[in-house]
């Protein structure tokens, strides 16, 4: 019977909730790596066994942990991030050149077909690629190295490469979001990038339609449509659909569009979805309520979604990497607060039940979809 | 001050003990001189999981928050190859990689 895995990085560990196709009841595992800030874990599309997970602190650094079991047990991997070459400097907050340092990785991304290979997006912004499993970490130099990377500048949360998105209709096509640089293609497998941020605006950079230097907070594809993309970005959810060329704003009747995840359901690649934020100074939802909203026009009109999810005195946060989908049917949402709560739909949507309420405050949720 | 064969004790904080599998101290052997260096690098042979938790992997450098005690000193401004206590050369005394109190 098939199943799903959702895998849940928190700010003091990971967790695995595991459920069949119905998903209503749910076995609950964890906490792994007890204590360790979880950024992200993610299973290879190729392998359903082979998990990746990024485990840092602040104290002992950085730690790449791979499973070959689904989750059950883990080894810790390599964890040796060297930006190539001179490591050259970014803007800092009071606009001054600074080192690129390595802090952390924000999230890893598996490729479509070797479970051996494997993504990494990193703060300071740079992308390293695995090929033997995660024990050996390369740069692909080329994004760090645009031109434009000494004019980059941190978000709040620092600046991360948070986004990585492989095209499975063209290969070698990757694209990468960063904040506050903004969205990045590469069509040679990572070799040379140019940014991909026309049609955006952002009132909070000198020059609102500047090249580099927004702060995209997440962008999503779906696998059949891969030159739709949709953004959510600190302020404005976004599409483009000539693979980033252009962009066009489409909050439509959002009650604000500021936000972190946006995502798409697995079926219906026009129908997406994203959690509204008050504001950048207000990081919880509008008037207490967590909502979910849906567009099944690919943006502009938006639904809430409300059923199951509180409605009165709720102020916690979703994160960039903390919603995904599965892929069964009916299509799955899932998405995690900094509260602690998991929230699972089991129909696309429509009502919402929790998995957990009391989890440490969750930065990363990803589905797997078992047969 | 030379191991001359003898057992280092290293008390490790529960976080890395977790992640190198082990239980209570580590004992090493480490040939030569029993240096702050010397010790981390026979550490981090026996369990290459923990290169770059005490140290820094470009830098050699210890993270900021680590230290590193022994016979109630504070060891964490010392140099690297500066010998460590004649008490724990000789296994007298563990050598403590502590986790820095921070955070609140």
């Amino acid at each position: 019977m098939s199943g799903v895995r959702v895998l849940v990085g928190t700010r003091k560990g990971a967790f695995v909730l595991s459920s069949d196709g119905k998903r209503e009841q749910w076995d609950v595992s964890g906490p792994h790596f007890a204590g360790w800030e979880i950024y992200h874990l993610k299973g290879s599309p190729a392998d359903q066994d082979r998990l990746y997970a990024s485990q840092t602190s602040g104290w002992f650094g950085q730690v790449i942990q791979r499973s070959d079991d689904g989750g059950v047990t883990w080894e810790p991997v390599g964890n040796e991030f060297s930006y190539q070459g001179e490591a050259g400097t970014h803007q800092w907050y009071d606009g001054t050149p600074h080192p690129w340092e390595f802090a952390r990785v924000w999230h890893l991304e598996p490729s479509l077909d070797d479970p051996d290979t494997v993504y990494a997006g990193a703060e300071d912004a740079g992308l390293f690629l695995s090929a033997d499993g995660g024990r050996q970490w390369q740069e692909l130099p080329g994004l760090r190295g645009h031109k434009s990377g000494p004019s980059w500048q941190p978000g709040a949360g620092g600046m991360c490469l948070h986004t990585i998105i492989l095209d499975p209709s063209r290969p070698g096509r990757i694209f990468a979001a960063i904040s506050a640089a903004g969205a990045f293609r590469s069509d040679d497998a990572g070799e040379t990038w140019q940014p991909v941020n026309r049609g955006l605006r952002s009132e909070g950079i000198p020059d609102p339609a500047a090249e580099v230097g927004h702060c995209v907070h997440r962008l999503a594809m779906h696998p059949s449509q891969p030159s739709v993309l949709y953004m959510q970005k600190h302020w404005d959810v976004m599409r483009s659909d000539d693979a980033g060329e252009s962009w066009r704003e489409v909050s439509g009747n959002l009650p604000t569009d500021f936000g972190f995840p946006i995502d798409v359901h697995a079926h219906e690649p026009e129908t997406i979805y994203v959690v509204p934020i008050t504001s950048d100074s207000h990081h919880f939802p509008p008037e207490g309520k967590l909502r979910v909203y849906r567009s099944r026009t690919g943006g502009d009109e938006w639904e809430p979604l409300t059923k199951g999810l509180p409605q009165e005195h709720c102020y916690v946060n979703v994160l960039r990497d903390a919603m995904a989908v599965d892929s069964l049917d009916s299509c799955g949402i899932y998405f995690g607060t900094t509260g602690g709560q998991v929230y699972a739909s089991p129909d696309a949507g429509d009502s919402w039940a929790p998995i957990v309420r009391d989890l440490p405050a969750v930065l990363s949720v990803e589905v797997q979809t078992l047969p | 001050m030379t191991g001359d064969g003898d057992v280092i004790r290293v008390a490790l904080p529960a976080h890395l003990r977790t992640l190198a599998r082990v239980d209570g101290e580590v004992e090493l052997k480490v040939a030569g001189e029993v240096t702050q260096c010397s010790v981390l690098d026979a550490l981090e042979s026996r369990y290459p999981m923990l290169r770059g938790t005490i140290r820094d992997k470009q830098t050699g450098k210890r993270r900021a928050f680590i230290r590193f005690f022994a016979c109630e000193q504070d060891l964490s401004h010392d140099q690297p190859d500066a010998l460590l206590p004649g008490a724990v050369a000789a296994g007298a005394e563990p050598y403590l990689i502590v986790g820095a109190m921070a955070g609140g």
